[in-house]
C-alpha cells in the first residue's frame, strides 16, 4: 500500500511527511521527522513517555496514527523551550533534580505544561492524578510533583 | 509497509459505505486507544481504517429538545469534561468516562469506542446503562436505536450488524431529584482496568427512591443491568436494609472469572461493597438536584 | 572535608547532562541511527520448556528484504558443563540466555534472530523459521521445580548426588544455633513468599551495532557498563575486545537489570553476516517476558530473643528462583538479612533454584529485600511478643563498629545506630496514628556496597576549563557529583567542569554502574587525577616564576608562591596556566586507574504509615520516611532521589507488583497495564533523613546510597499493614484480593 502524505504543523513549523498507514505518530516523530524526544516506553499508552499535544490536547503519540496529524497542530518536547530560554518547568526540573535517568522526563514535562495551561493553581492531588499516566521508576515522583507545584506558584507570581 | 488503507471521510454515508464495503476487514478509528494497542499486538490486522473524527455528528455534544443530551460516539473524555452543563446533569456518566486511562488517554478515548470494544470492564458503560442511555447506529440499511446494555454481546463482541457504525449516545432528560454516580475498584489509584465497576442512577422524592437503575461491570461477559438491585432500592429510603438487599442482588448477579486482576470471591464481594458506596453518592447528588 | 569550607560538595548543582534531558536532546539507545542501518527481530520460544531438535531458517532467509539470520550456532561454543566466568556472570549461561542452544527454557526465550531492511520484514521472517521442538514438562514455581518428579532443566546439574533444579547452596554460620535458641525466652518462626518483580526501567533494551568488513565493531547501546557490553560481545562473537568500541548511550533506567546484555552480541552477529549496521529495540512485552526480574522466593525465618529484647539466635532458609539459568541472588538474601544485627548465633542458608522463567537479573541490592522481608517481619513479631517498641528492640541489637557480620567481615565505620536514633527522634515516629485501620511499620536494611575498578581522566583545556572523563554510565546524576568534587578540589566554579562518560576506546576499564559503587569508586580516581593535575599546575607556575614547585601552593583556583617567595609573583589562575600550557611543558592532564577498596555498607531505616480500606483491601500509604546513613552527600538532591526512588519501588513490591503466570507457563501480565508499578497518584511525598557518617576510607567520605533504600521497604509496608489490621501477612504482594481474603478468614476464625 502506498505511503500517505501528511501536511501538518509541528512545534509551529509547517511540516510534511510520508508515513505508512499503520505508523503511529510516535513512529513518524522518531523516524522520518527525527524528533526523538518523545520516547517509546510501552507502545500501549501506559507510560506516557511519548506524550505530545495535538491542538493543545495532551495525548500519547503511540496511540495515534501518523496519518491523523493531517491539518492539526502537534507540539513535542522539542518545542517547549524558546530557543535558548527554557520553559519554567524545564528550569525547575533541573533546579530540584526532578529527574534521574531522564527517559520519562520529556513526557512528564509535556504533560505538566498541559496541566498548567489549564489549571495554573493545581493542588498536589490534582498534579498527581494529572500525571498518573506518566510512569517514572527513578524518583518516586516526590521531586516531580514539587517541581510542578513550585513552577505553578512562580508562574502565577510572574503573571500578577 | 503494511497492507492497510486509512480513510477519514467527512460524511457518515461515506463512512458507512466504505466500512460496509470492506466486509469485516475494516475497523472504526475514534480515539484509537484500544485499536492501536490491538493492531500493535497483532490481535487485529485491519485492511481498512475508517477514521470517523472528521464527521461533525460524531464529535458533537448537544442538548436535545426535551432537555436530554446527545453525545457523538467519537467525543473524547477531555472534550466532554469541558462541556458547560453535561457534567452537572450526568456526573456519574462523566466520571465513568473520565476514569478510562490516563489524562493522555482522555485526550482521545471515546464512549463509542469504549462500548464497541466490548470489554466487560469498560468504565463508561455501567453508568451509561444506569442512565438508560440509548445509542444511534447507522448502517447500510439506515439508522436504528439500541439500549446501551443491548450493544455488547460478549468480550470483544457487539450486536451491531455488519457495516453498522455507532453514531451517538442519547441520554434522557433528568427529573427533579435525580443523581447518578460511578465507582470502580482498581488495585492502584489510576491506570488500571476495573476489577468491578458500578453505576447507579436514581431519583428521590421526599427521601424515597422512586426510580433507580444499576449497571455492573467486570463481573460477567458483558456489563449487566441489575434489575433486582434497582428493585431493592425503589420504594425505599435507601436505608441499610434496602442497600444490603441491593448489594446482595449485585453480588448474586456476578458471574465473574478468576484472572490476573481479581478472584471470583473478591469480585463478588466488592460488587456489593461498591453498590452501597455508589448509591450513597448518587443519593447525595439527587438531594442537591 | 569540612562542611563549612566546602563550596561545591554538598551543593544542589544543576547536572551537566540536565539541559539535554529536559529538552529531549539526550540520546538514549533507541534514539541512534546509522547510515545503511537495518532492523532485527527475535523469534522466541512458544514453550516454557522444550528440546530444540533443529532450526530451519531457509524460508526466512529467502524472504525479500532479509539480510541475515542468526541462531546459537553463530556464537562461540561454550560447553554446557564448563564454567566461563566473567565477573559474577557465566558466559555459557549468558550465551544460552541470548539464543537458546540445546533447549528453550522459558516461554519467550530467544531462539533465532533476523535482520531485514525493515522491522516488519524481520518480524515476518521470524514467523517463517521452523523450529523442531520436543516439548518437556515445565515448572515455574519453586515447589514444583524442586519436587522429586520435576524435570531437571540441565542434565549435568546435581544436588546431593542427584539430578536437581537446585543449582547452588550458600551457608553463613556463626556461633551455635541450637544453643542460642535454647537460651531464648521467645521464639518466632514463620514462612514467607515473595513474587518476582521487575526492575521496571521505562527504557526498553536497545542497541545499534556495526561490524565493518575488517571486524572493527561499534556498539551503541544503553547499559550499566560499556565495558561489560564489550566483554560479553567479545566472548560470544569471538571479536577481540580491542576491535570493539562500545559507546554508552544515555540510559533510561536500569536498577541492575542492565548489568547484563540481551541484544548486542546477537546484533553483532547479524551485522557481521549482513555487512550492515543492525538496530534492535525490544518491545515492552519482550522486556517483561524475557529480561530479568529479580527472584521470587520462599523462606523460613526463626528468631529467638530474651525477655529484655536481646536476640540470641537467628536462622533463615531462603529458596530463590534463578529462572532459566543458575545465579539467583542468594548472597544478598542469606548474607544481608541478619547482618544489621549483632546476633551471636546465626545460620543463614540460601538455595539457588532454576525453573522455567526468564533468567533473573540484578535488581537493586539483589536478594537483600527478600531476606530482609522475612527477618524484619519476624523481628516485628518478636518485639510484639515481648512488648517492646519495634525500633527500640532493633536498636538494642544492632551491629556497631567492630561487630563481625555473619558473612565474615568486621564493620569498620558504620552509621547504623545514628540512623535508628534519627528515626526514633523523627517527627514522623513521634506522631501517633489515630485513625481506624491505620498502622505503622518499621524495618531496617543493609547492603554491602562495592568498590572495584574505575578509571578517570582529567584534562585542562587551553582556555583553562576542565574536562573529566569517567567510565561508568550515569544512571541517576553521578556526573553532577563528579563535577562538584572536581570543582571543589580545583577551587573553581562548578560550571567550568564538564563531565563526560567515555566509551571503551577513550577511557580505561571501569566496572559496572552497580553495587552502589559509581560515585564511591569514580570519586577516588577523579580525586587522584585532579590531585595530579594540581601538581602539574604548581610545576608550571614554578617554572614560569623560576622557583621550586614545592614553594607553590594551589588555593582558590590559583597558584600562589609561598614561603620565602610569598608575594613575589602575582598569582596565576587556571585560565592563565592553561593558556601557557604548551610553552611550559605541554598539555595539562592526568589519569588514574584503580581497583578501589574501602567501600562500607549502607544502612537504612524506614517508617511507613498506611490506612487500609477493609472492604476493598486497598492500602493507602499515608506517610513514609526513609532514614539512611549516606556517608557524605556530595549532591544531596540526587541522594534524596535515590532514597525516594528506592522507597517507591519497595512500596510497589509490597503492594501490587508481581509476575503472574498462566496455566501454560506464560507471563500473563507483560505490560505496564497489568504489571502494576506505583503511579504518581499512588504515593505521598516521600520524606528523607540523610544521616552523614563519612566513610573514613574515602577521600570525600562517600558511601554507596543507591541500593540500601530498597531493602527495608517491603517489610516496612507489610509490618504497617499487619499493624493496621492486627493480622500478620506472610506473602507478597499485599494485593486487594489477598487482604480481603485474610480479613474474611480472620473474621471467620474469630466467629468460630
Amino acid at each position: 500500500m502506498a505511503k500517505i502524505h501528511v501536511t501538518t504543523t509541528i512545534n509551529g513549523d509547517p511540516t510534511e511527511f510520508l508515513c505508512d498507514p499503520a505508523d503511529s505518530m510516535l513512529d513518524a516523530l522518531r523516524g522520518p521527522l527525527g524528533l526523538t524526544g518523545a520516547k517509546e516506553g510501552c507502545g500501549t499508552g501506559d507510560c506516557g513517555a511519548c506524550s505530545i499535544t495535538v491542538d493543545g490536547r495532551l495525548v500519547c503519540s503511540c496511540l495515534m496514527l501518523a496519518a491523523e496529524a493531517e491539518g492539526h497542530e502537534i507540539a513535542t518536547i522539542e518545542g517547549m523551550a524558546e530557543g535558548e530560554k527554557l520553559h519554567p518547568l524545564q528550569q525547575k526540573f533541573l533546579e530540584l533534580a526532578a529527574l534521574q535517568c531522564g527517559i520519562c522526563t520529556p513526557g512528564v514535562l509535556v504533560a505538566a505544561k498541559s496541566l498548567l495551561e489549564r489549571n495554573p493553581d493545581p493542588s498536589e492531588t490534582e498534579v498527581r492524578y494529572w500525571l498518573a499516566g506518566n510512569l517514572c521508576r527513578c524518583t518516586g515522583y516526590d521531586k516531580i510533583v514539587r517541581a510542578v507545584m513550585e513552577t505553578a506558584a512562580e508562574m502565577r507570581e510572574a503573571a500578577r | 509497509m503494511t497492507d492497510m488503507r486509512y480513510l477519514a471521510p467527512q460524511t457518515l454515508d461515506e463512512a458507512v459505505g466504505a466500512y460496509a464495503a470492506a466486509a469485516g476487514a475494516a475497523r472504526i478509528l475514534a480515539g484509537g486507544t484500544d485499536l492501536l494497542v490491538q493492531m500493535r499486538s497483532g490481535m487485529v490486522k485491519p485492511g481498512l481504517i475508517v477514521d470517523i473524527k472528521k464527521i461533525a455528528e460524531m464529535t458533537a455534544v448537544e442538548q436535545t429538545a426535551d432537555g436530554g443530551f446527545r453525545v457523538g460516539a467519537a467525543v473524547s473524555g477531555a472534550a466532554l469534561a469541558e462541556h458547560p452543563t453535561f457534567g452537572q446533569v450526568w456526573p456519574g456518566v462523566l466520571e465513568g468516562f473520565n476514569l478510562i486511562g490516563s489524562t493522555q488517554v482522555q485526550g482521545r478515548a471515546s464512549m463509542g469506542g469504549n462500548l464497541c470494544n466490548g470489554s466487560p470492564a469498560a468504565d463508561s458503560v455501567p453508568a451509561l446503562v444506569a442512565a438508560g442511555a440509548v445509542v444511534t447506529v447507522q448502517g447500510p440499511d439506515g439508522r436504528r436505536e439500541l439500549k446501551v446494555e443491548d450493544v455488547p454481546a460478549g468480550p470483544g463482541k457487539t450486536n451491531l450488524k455488519p457495516g453498522e457504525i455507532l453514531v451517538s449516545f442519547t441520554l434522557p432528560p433528568r427529573p427533579k431529584g435525580s443523581g447518578d454516580a460511578y465507582l470502580r475498584m482498581i488495585p492502584r489509584t489510576e491506570m488500571d482496568i476495573a476489577v468491578v465497576g458500578v453505576g447507579v442512577s436514581l431519583t428521590l422524592e421526599n427521601g424515597v427512591c422512586t426510580a433507580a437503575r444499576v449497571g455492573l461491570g467486570a463481573v460477567a461477559p458483558t456489563v449487566l443491568l441489575v434489575e433486582d438491585a434497582a428493585k431493592a432500592l425503589i420504594g425505599s429510603k435507601l436505608d441499610d436494609a434496602a442497600l444490603d438487599a441491593a448489594a446482595a442482588a449485585c453480588s448474586a448477579a456476578c458471574r465473574p472469572i478468576d484472572d490476573k486482576r481479581g478472584t471470583i470471591a473478591y469480585r463478588t464481594k466488592v460488587a456489593g461493597v461498591l453498590l452501597k458506596r455508589t448509591a450513597a453518592i448518587a443519593a447525595e447528588r439527587a438531594k442537591g438536584n | 572535608m569540612n562542611d563549612q569550607t566546602n563550596k561545591w560538595i554538598g551543593k544542589r548543582t544543576i547536572r551537566p547532562d540536565g539541559v539535554d534531558k529536559v529538552t529531549g536532546r539526550a540520546c538514549y539507545a533507541a534514539d541512534n541511527s546509522m547510515p545503511g542501518m537495518i532492523w532485527a527481530k527475535v523469534l522466541r520460544s512458544p514453550h516454557p520448556h522444550a528440546k530444540i531438535r533443529g532450526i530451519d531458517t531457509s524460508k526466512a532467509e529467502a524472504l525479500p528484504g532479509v539480510k541475515a539470520v542468526a541462531t546459537a550456532k553463530d556464537f562461540v561454543e561454550f560447553p554446557i558443563d564448563t564454567a566461563v566466568p566473567l565477573g559474577i556472570q557465566d558466559m555459557r549461561w549468558m550465551a544460552r540466555n541470548m539464543l537458546a542452544h540445546e533447549r528453550a527454557l522459558f516461554h519467550g526465550h530467544p531462539v533465532a534472530a533476523v535482520a531485514a531492511t525493515t522491522a516488519e520484514i524481520a518480524a515476518e521472517a521470524c514467523k517463517l523459521i521452523e523450529v523442531d521442538y520436543e516439548v518437556l514438562p515445565w515448572a515455574v514455581e519453586i515447589d514444583d521445580a524442586i519436587a522429586p518428579d520435576a524435570t531437571p532443566l540441565f542434565d549435568h546439574i546435581q544436588f546431593e548426588g542427584k539430578p536437581s533444579n537446585i543449582a547452588g547452596k550458600l551457608e553463613h554460620k556463626k556461633g551455635d544455633i541450637e544453643a542460642g535458641f535454647a537460651e531464648a525466652d521467645v521464639i518466632i518462626e514463620r514462612s514467607f513468599t515473595t513474587r518476582p518483580v521487575h526492575q521496571g526501567y521505562i527504557e526498553p533494551h536497545a542497541c545499534t551495532v556495526s561490524v565493518a568488513a575488517d571486524g572493527k565493531t561499534t556498539v551503541w547501546s544503553s547499559s550499566q557498563g560499556q565495558f561489560m557490553v564489550r566483554a560479553m560481545t567479545a566472548y560470544l562473537t569471538g571479536i577481540p575486545q580491542s576491535d570493539i568500541r562500545a559507546i554508552p548511550a544515555e540510559i533510561g533506567g536500569g536498577f541492575g537489570g542492565k548489568t547484563i546484555v540481551y541484544l548486542e552480541p546477537v546484533a553483532a552477529i547479524l551485522s557481521r553476516k549482513s555487512g550492515r549496521p543492525v538496530k534492535m529495540v525490544m518491545t515492552r512485552e519482550e522486556v517483561m517476558r524475557a529480561t530479568g526480574p529479580t527472584s521470587g522466593a520462599k523462606m523460613t525465618v526463626k528468631i529467638g530473643a530474651k525477655k529484655d529484647g536481646t536476640i540470641v539466635a537467628g536462622q533463615g532458609t531462603f529458596y530463590l528462583q534463578a529462572g532459566a539459568f543458575p545465579g539467583s541472588p542468594i548472597r544478598g538474601a542469606a548474607g544481608c538479612s541478619f547482618t544489621p544485627y549483632a546476633i551471636p548465633n546465626v545460620l543463614s542458608t540460601g538455595y539457588d533454584v532454576v525453573c522455567n522463567r526468564s533468567k533473573v537479573a540484578a535488581y537493586r541490592a539483589p536478594g537483600a529485600p527478600i531476606g530482609a522481608y522475612g527477618v524484619e517481619c519476624v523481628l516485628d513479631e518478636v518485639a510484639q511478643a515481648i512488648g517492646m517498641d519495634p525500633l527500640e528492640m532493633r536498636l538494642k541489637n544492632i551491629a556497631h563498629d567492630g561487630t563481625k557480620a555473619v558473612h565474615g567481615p568486621v564493620f569498620q565505620s558504620i552509621g547504623f545506630a545514628q540512623t535508628i536514633e534519627a528515626a526514633l527522634k523523627s517527627d514522623h515516629y513521634k506522631t501517633k496514628l489515630t485513625g481506624k485501620f491505620q498502622g505503622r511499620g518499621v524495618a531496617n536494611g543493609w547492603w554491602f556496597n562495592a568498590g572495584g575498578e574505575s578509571s578517570a581522566q582529567v584534562n585542562i583545556t587551553e582556555d583553562g576549563n576542565v574536562v573529566v572523563t569517567t567510565g561508568h554510565p550515569d544512571i541517576g546524576g553521578s556526573r553532577a557529583s563528579i563535577a562538584n568534587i572536581t570543582a571543589e578540589l580545583l577551587g573553581i566554579d562548578y560550571d567550568r567542569v564538564s563531565v563526560l562518560i567515555g566509551d571503551t576506546a577513550t577511557i580505561g576499564f571501569s566496572n559496572l554502574t552497580g553495587g552502589s559503587r559509581v560515585l564511591f569508586a569514580s570519586a577516588m580516581v577523579v580525586t587522584e587525577s585532579t590531585e595530579k593535575v594540581i601538581e602539574q599546575l604548581k610545576q608550571r607556575a614554578a617554572k614560569i616564576w623560576g622557583i621550586d614547585a614545592s614553594a607553590v601552593v594551589w588555593e582558590n583556583g590559583e597558584a600562589r608562591p609561598s614561603g620565602e617567595h610569598t608575594g613575589n609573583f602575582p598569582t596565576m589562575t587556571l585560565a592563565e596556566l592553561g593558556a601557557k600550557a604548551n610553552e611550559t611543558g605541554g598539555p595539562i592532564g592526568a589519569g588514574s586507574q584503580q581497583n578501589t577498596t574501602g567501600a562500607e555498607g549502607g544502612f537504612a531505616t524506614h517508617i511507613c504509615d498506611v490506612e487500609v480500606d477493609v472492604d476493598l483491601g486497598t492500602v493507602t500509604i499515608l506517610r513514609y520516611t526513609c532514614v539512611q546513613d549516606v556517608g557524605k552527600a556530595i549532591h544531596p538532591a540526587y541522594v534524596e532521589g535515590q532514597m525516594q526512588g528506592g522507597v517507591a519501588q519497595g512500596i510497589g513490591w509490597a503492594l501490587n507488583e508481581e509476575y503472574i503466570y498462566d496455566k501454560q507457563g506464560r507471563v500473563d501480565n507483560p505490560s505496564f497495564l497489568d504489571y502494576r508499578m506505583p503511579v504518581c497518584s499512588d504515593l505521598p511525598m516521600l520524606d528523607t533523613i540523610m544521616v552523614e557518617v563519612p566513610n573514613p576510607k574515602h577521600p570525600q567520605g562517600v558511601r554507596g546510597v543507591g541500593e540500601a533504600p530498597l531493602v527495608p521497604g517491603p517489610a516496612a509496608v507489610c509490618n504497617a499493614v499487619s499493624n493496621a489490621l492486627g493480622i500478620r501477612f506472610h506473602d507478597l504482594p499485599l494485593s486487594p484480593p489477598r487482604i480481603v481474603a485474610a480479613i474474611d478468614a480472620n473474621m471467620k476464625q474469630a466467629a468460630e
